[in-house]
């Protein structure tokens, strides 16, 4: 049996109903931080990506001589390489962060609804990160401009 | 010939379909390796970058030394083949998104497999193959456990 009669199916007043209908409804990944969350994840995503392929060569130069590997980690020990391994983290840390969040929205039951708090929590966490690693990174890149290039 | 017609309210029953579902695997496979990733390439980073001198500690014996214990040769591997092939999806993903042309389309994907297989295997000899003491060494630059010649 039907628990309501067709009767009693009449549209309810919007007033009643307790989900406000959001600005752009069903629509998780157009316009707003959804969309570029996502521009943002995949701009890195291939970043990282061409980091790697290139990573994976210049390690396996260590199987041609001890000589050569110190050498090709010896460019690695530039300011400039300090810089572009600065950038590198920052990538990674939005790549990685933007993830948990496209998980925890595809897999958590309230996941969705909550996508815009987690995107302000994956930014403020990012800022974190890149605040904690900057000094660092920074100290190395001195050390590097005044020419420690090893231990 | 009967013909079996079924009760009005049976619902939608989709027809049995045999062949896997790829597409379903790999949106998983996303998911699952990146939850590793987080853990394989933050240690990575704060091993090699941050930990101790950083990037200016890293040199043939810095490897070396890190290879001899199989703890670094699992987690080189894992990182190795979970990266790679999480990256390569996601530009399969990409590629399929952005290129129209069906014959440019086809040779981009073939490109990012052939390179992926190709590093799969160079990484994973470079991580078993390793000699830590080889013959054509410059005296200085091999790790403290080698023989001295
Ligand atoms: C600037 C930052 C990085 C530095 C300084 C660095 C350094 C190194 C070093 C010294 C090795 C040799 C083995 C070892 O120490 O474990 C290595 C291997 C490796 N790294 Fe990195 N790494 C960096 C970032 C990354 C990132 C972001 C990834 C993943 C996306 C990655 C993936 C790998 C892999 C897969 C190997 C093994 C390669 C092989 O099988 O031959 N690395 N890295
Ligand atoms: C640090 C841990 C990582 C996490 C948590 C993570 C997570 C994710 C997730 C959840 C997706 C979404 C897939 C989808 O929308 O179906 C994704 C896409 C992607 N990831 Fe990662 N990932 C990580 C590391 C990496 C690395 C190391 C690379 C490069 C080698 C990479 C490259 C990509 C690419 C190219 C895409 C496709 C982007 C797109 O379709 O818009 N990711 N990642």
């Amino acid at each position: 049996m039907p628990e309501n009669s067709a009767g009693t199916l009449a549209p309810q007043p919007a007033a009643k109903l307790k989900i406000k209908p959001p600005r752009l409804s069903g629509t998780l990944y157009r316009g707003r931080e959804g969309m570029w969350s996502w521009v943002l994840h995949r701009i890195t995503g291939v970043a990282i990506y061409f980091f790697l392929l290139v990573h994976i060569l210049d390690t396996s130069i260590v199987r041609i001589s001890p000589q050569a590997y110190n050498g090709v980690i010896d460019s690695y020990k530039q300011p400039i390489m300090g810089i572009g391994e600065f950038f590198l983290v920052v990538a990674i840390g939005y790549h990685a962060l933007n993830g948990l969040r496209i998980i925890l929205i595809d897999f958590w039951s309230v996941g969705a609804r909550h996508q815009r708090l987690m995107f302000v929590i994956v930014i403020l966490l990012w800022i974190v990160l890149i605040a904690g690693f900057a000094p660092e990174q920074i100290r190395t890149i001195v050390l590097e401009i005044q020419g420690h290039t090893s231990a | 010939m009967t013909t079996t017609i079924p009760a009005p309210r049976t619902s939608y029953t989709p027809p049995k379909r045999r062949r896997v579902n790829w597409e379903k695997w790999g949106w998983l496979y996303m998911r699952v390796s990146g939850l590793f990733l987080v853990v394989l390439i933050f240690g990575h980073l704060f091993v090699n970058l941050v930990a101790g001198n950083g990037v200016r500690a890293i040199d043939f014996a810095f490897v070396a030394g890190k290879w001899a214990d199989p703890f670094w040769v699992v987690w080189d591997t894992l990182l190795l083949w979970l990266a790679l092939i999480h990256g390569a999806n996601g530009m399969r993903t990409i590629t399929n998104d952005y290129a129209h042309n069906p014959l440019l389309r086809r040779l981009i994907l073939l490109a990012i497999l052939a390179s992926t297989v190709v590093l799969l295997v160079l990484g994973t000899l470079v991580i078993y193959t390793f000699d830590p003491c080889p013959a054509n060494a410059v005296a200085g630059s091999l790790p403290d456990f080698c023989p001295v010649k």
